[in-house]
């Protein structure tokens, strides 16, 4: 058996011979296959002798084929072959019989038709948005009037899942953020001998505006995430349209349950973080302000005033809304490769944390109009 | 062609596998000769998938000892295993193609990896040069494996899985799901490639056309061990309910007598 580098030579003459030599193989392609298109005389090639040649794989073979394949020669032009290397070549031979297309490359002007097709797909999505949250309101009202179909079981796991397990960062987050107001607050109140003003700070951003937004948040990062990868990696598998065969409907199946848990636990949530809050703000009045936790609640007391809480908690349920359908809703939206569910992962998140902000600052403004 | 060492490719000795208390393989012996196709079937269930990841080395074995190319490849350091590894060409039940990639990028994993002097052009040529070997129609290399049929997908996954032109091919029922035409093409594609290139195949089948047709040797699994592994003939006369149900039932006497017509 011949081995060694691989190499050819092209024997002048009429018509012109190619003798490879060597192991033809994956690790040789590189350097063989400039050289053997580029040299002058591959287009004048008449026969191919393989007597000399050692191991030959399928990218030596390709080399080969190619050249019998631009001469427009057949296999009757190869001497020298073994019986497996002849099979080896006609499969390859055959394969260049059938024209491989390929997409034409990335231009520069592509950039444009990028831009306005982003801009169309901004405006895709809102429509589709809001296409979703019909297509819920027509499932809703089917279901809440059969309490058998309430999925009580799916509806209790989720609330474990977006709930119960995510009580614990809300206090935290909730308990710092308030603890950091205070402290601020009290710094600045504290130059015009009004320290104590900062127990209203505490109470009025956190019951009013911090909670519920801190709960939105950490829940939009946490909740809408988890529901797009559930509903997104089912839908790459194909088990949405499994579910949509067995003559059950996805929305019903898959949403209505989350968007229910979510709807119980925000509220929830944001009182827990309201809590939190004011908790944080007790304590560093009492470590660093000198106000005992009595003077704290007695002034909590004497200034709560319940719009406040009513303010805050009201908006609750339209975050609850708002997360549940986007992390839904993008999840629907997968398709069939992971990296799509990344994508929608990420836009999920970033859409629900948007629009929890936004809206919150329209209900600032409507909540001043009035007067509330 | 062949390289020194043993005359078998694959070497198991006293397999078990478990899951839990779920006793998939107990004392399960096979051996797999250099250069032959070895049909493997089974019920479903009984353990030819599990076999597979044993020996690729995707499990570990919970007894027993496998070799490969006389190596055993639990014992074996990183990068010796990974040499060892790069000789295998694995095509999964499900496919596994990554789903970010087109069918060509997935063919040009593999190569990218190993042979970074590769020029994108010549990356074309090598994974187009699959693409047409494995019998996908032209322009389904630039396909997304979501955006194939199930047949399609199979036949992008031995695309694949021939990439670095591998000393075993490892195949979970490839033609599971392709049309009898396909299936034969598929077949007869096998023959071809083992021929060519020296090819030892382990190949996990249901279907008995492919068995009557390319096999040289046949390992029926049941009871949790490998009951016989001999050339077709042999098995087919092997005394056990389960084998004979399975060669003798109507479908095995079709294929038989469509393999042996007269
Ligand atoms: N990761 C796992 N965890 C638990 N049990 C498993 C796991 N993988 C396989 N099994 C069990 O091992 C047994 C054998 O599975 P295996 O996939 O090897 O079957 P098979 O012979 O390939 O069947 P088929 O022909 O249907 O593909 C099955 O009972 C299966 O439930
Ligand atoms: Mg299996």
């Amino acid at each position: 058996m011949l081995s060694g580098m691989a190499d050819f030579r092209i024997d002048e003459g009429d018509p012109a011979v190619l003798r490879p030599s060597g192991d033809w193989t994956l690790e040789r392609f590189a350097r063989l296959q400039p050289r053997l298109d580029g040299a002058r005389a591959a287009s004048r090639i008449g026969g191919i002798d393989l007597s000399g040649t050692g191991r030959m794989d399928s990218a030596g073979a390709l080399l080969i084929a190619r050249l019998l394949h631009r001469n427009g020669l057949g296999m009757d032009a190869v001497a020298g072959a073994s019986e497996a290397q002849r099979a080896l070549l006609a499969a390859t031979l055959a394969t260049l019989d059938q024209p491989v297309a390929h997409p034409r490359p990335p231009h520069w002007s592509d950039l444009f038709a990028h831009a306005g097709a982003a801009t169309l797909e901004l405006v895709a999505q809102g429509r589709r948005l809001l296409a979703f949250i019909g297509e819920v309101l027509t499932v809703l009202p089917g279901v809440l009037v059969r309490p058998r179909r309430w999925r009580p079981v799916s509806v209790a796991h989720h609330i474990e899942q977006t709930g119960l397990d995510a009580m614990p960062i809300v206090a935290l987050l909730s308990f710092m953020v308030g603890a950091v107001i205070t402290f601020l607050g009290a710094v600045v109140l504290r130059d015009f001998g009004a320290a104590v003003f900062a127990v209203e700070l505490v109470a009025f951003s956190f019951l009013r505006e911090f909670g519920v937004l801190l709960a939105a948040i950490l829940l939009a990062g946490r909740t809408a995430s988890a529901f797009t990868a559930q509903i997104g990696a089912m839908k790459a598998r194909e088990e949405i349209d499994a579910i949509r065969t067995l003559g059950m409907d996805p929305i019903e199946i898959l949403v209505l349950p989350r968007l229910l848990a979510l709807l119980l636990v925000v509220p929830l949530l944001t009182f827990v973080a309201m809590a939190a809050g004011i908790l944080g703000g007790l304590v560093i009045c009492a470590t660093s302000l000198e106000i005992s936790p009595a003077m704290f609640l007695a002034r909590f007391q004497d200034t709560f005033e319940l719009r406040h809480f009513l303010v805050g908690i009201a908006k609750a349920p339209v975050f609850a809304v708002v997360i549940g359908l986007i992390g839904c809703l993008e999840g629907f939206k997968v398709e069939g490769s992971a990296e799509s569910v990344g994508q929608r992962t990420t836009s999920s998140v970033v859409q629900s944390i948007f629009l929890v902000i936004l809206l919150d600052a329209v209900f600032a403004l409507v909540f001043q109009e009035l007067g509330l | 062609m062949t390289a020194p060492g043993p005359d078998h490719a694959i070497e198991v000795r006293g397999l078990d596998s478990r899951f839990g208390s779920q006793v998939v393989h107990q004392g399960l012996d096979l051996e797999v000769r250099r250069g032959e196709i070895l049909g493997v079937v089974g019920g479903s269930g009984s353990g030819k998938s599990v076999l597979m990841r044993s020996i690729v080395g995707l499990r570990r074995p919970d007894a027993g000892q496998v070799k490969v190319f006389g190596q055993d490849l639990a014992a074996l350091s990183g990068p010796e295993r990974r040499a060892v590894e790069r000789r295998f060409g694995v095509l999964f039940q499900d496919g596994a193609l990554f789903s970010s990639l087109t069918v060509g990028e997935n063919v040009q994993v593999p190569l990218r990896e190993l042979h970074p002097e590769l020029d994108p052009l010549q990356l074309e040529l090598l994974s187009d040069l699959k693409v047409v070997l494995a019998g996908l129609p032209e322009a389904a290399g630039d396909k997304f494996p979501s955006q194939l049929s199930g047949g399609m997908r199979k036949r992008a996954a031995l695309a694949r899985a021939l990439a670095l032109d591998p000393d075993i091919l490892f195949l979970d029922e490839p033609t599971a799901g392709l049309d009898p035409i396909g299936a034969a093409a598929f077949d007869a594609l096998l023959r071809t490639l083992r021929d060519a290139l020296g090819l030892t195949v382990f190949l996990i089948t249901h279907d008995l056309d492919t068995l009557y047709a390319i096999c040289d040797r046949v390992a029926v699994i049941a009871e949790r061990r490998v009951l016989v592994n001999a050339p077709l003939a042999e098995v087919e006369r092997f005394d056990h309910p389960w084998v004979r149900d399975y060669f003798h039932g109507p479908r095995g006497r079709a294929a038989r007598s469509a393999a042996r017509p007269g």
